[in-house]
């Protein structure tokens, strides 16, 4: 399954109204550390599916997303919580960081 | 922490180039390597070469390739002939007995009779005040991927060697104006770089100027102070953002203690082998090379490594490689 793609027209109804945190994966085609990271969102997404929503935001077809919270490097990791930003996660990370980061969320 | 029975012949930390080039070698002369990728303590998966775009000087690619097309050739190559791959950090080696052993970020044991240090190289940092503050926030080592979010904007660029000007002039495909800052007269360059770089209309320099300080808030840079090195006056330059190509630091901490560096922290091997100190242990690509740094070179000592490995297995282990 993996992440789910989301975009700057469905956002707000899939991320800023949803009832549990959602994880959104900032990225892009010519990003080479996010095709590190989004292996292992997908895996966050398949193993903590109960726990937290799980989404990417290609940030070349979605621009105004990105600009919307500050996007100036990615791979970038946000969490959102009753549809406020919650985490902010900058740059590649390995599976354990990434989980520890977001042991608020996980189960 | 989990451990499996099998020793490898040949395990290989490292997955740029120099690795991948040794994977080739080793599996082809049916070692059955298996290449440790790493994830992100010594850079990404795929090395530096995965942050770049166009390479146009690596042999047999008249048109060029970009980046991480080669290095996915590469592994693609060394997985046909019989490599395994894990991709995790390692984050403990003990190389003071054999087979060495070997464990990742998540616990795995891994144990091998000779192993291949491929780590590479990590950008080096300004560690001026503010840099850590503002990173990932307009301050970058990486202008392939966060270039895209100064479209129209003014970007300064840190180093004047071929990856400073390689940035500066990938910037100015979105950013309204590039700013070099070169803390000497002249750059490091090589000339075709530097003719390119003098030709673009959108990039400019500032010389004899070293950063002292990023300057911004709420998560955005707004300046970059900067000491003349001639007159030890300071000045302050607008920015909206600040790439660093300054060059880089071999990723050693694995073998702290335990394999010999030079005083500039590189790997040392016995030239023109790639042993090192410890038998059994071979060192190829950026971490023992601060001379020539390419993926062609990286490439070439990756080749050299496996083969020497291939020779060492060949005779046993033996201690002696005269």
């Amino acid at each position: 399954m993996g992440a789910t793609p989301v975009t700057d027209s469905d956002w707000d109804t899939e991320v800023l109204a949803s009832d549990r945190p959602v994880l959104v994966d900032f990225w892009a085609e010519w990003c080479g550390p996010c095709k590190m990271v989004s292996p292992i969102v997908d895996e966050i997404a398949d193993e903590q599916g109960d726990n937290l929503k799980v989404m990417k935001i290609d940030v070349d077809d979605n621009p105004g997303t990105a600009r919307q919270y500050g996007i100036m490097s990615i791979p970038t990791l946000m969490v959102f919580k009753d549809g406020q930003l919650d985490k902010k996660i900058v740059g590649a990370k390995g599976k354990a960081a990434l989980m520890s980061d977001l042991a608020d969320y996980t189960g | 922490m989990s451990s499996t029975d099998t020793t490898h012949q040949v395990t290989i930390i490292g997955s740029g180039p120099a690795g991948l080039t040794a994977a080739v070698y080793a599996a082809r002369a049916n070692l059955e390597p298996l290449v440790i990728e790493g994830v992100i303590e010594g850079g990404p998966t795929g090395g530096q070469l995965t942050l770049t775009t166009d390479v146009e000087n690596f042999p047999g690619f008249a048109d060029g390739i970009m980046g991480p097309e080669l290095i996915l050739q590469m592994r693609a190559q060394a997985e046909r002939f019989g490599t395994t791959f894990i991709t995790e950090d390692i984050v403990k080696v003990n190389v003071e007995q054999r087979p060495f052993t070997l464990e990742t970020a998540s616990g795995n044991a891994i144990s091998t009779q000779a192993l291949i240090v491929a780590t590479g190289a990590k950008p080096r940092r300004l560690d001026i005040p503010g840099e850590a503050e503002l990173w990932g926030s307009g301050v970058s080592a990486c202008a392939t991927c966060d270039g895209f979010f100064f479209r129209d904007q003014h970007v300064v660029i840190v180093g004047g060697g071929d990856s400073a000007m390689e940035e500066a002039m990938f910037l100015t495909k979105f950013a309204a104006k590039v700013t070099v800052v070169h803390r000497r007269d002249e750059l490091r360059a090589s000339k075709i770089m530097q003719d390119r770089a003098f030709a673009n209309d959108k990039i400019d320099f500032v010389w004899n100027a070293i950063p002292t300080e990023v300057n911004g808030s709420d998560g955005k840079v707004s300046s970059l102070t900067l000491k003349d090195t001639q007159t030890g006056e300071f000045s302050d330059l607008p920015c909206d953002g600040l790439f660093l190509a300054i060059g880089h630091i071999p990723n050693t901490w694995l073998f702290d203690g335990t394999l010999e560096t030079d005083n500039d922290g590189y790997l040392i091997v016995d030239q023109p082998t790639t042993h090192t100190n410890v038998p059994g242990v071979f060192a190829c690509g950026d971490v023992m090379d601060h001379t020539y740094r390419q993926a062609v070179t990286a490439a070439g000592t990756g080749c050299r490594a496996a083969m020497d490995a291939e020779r060492w297995l060949a005779a046993g282990g033996d201690a002696s490689h005269q």
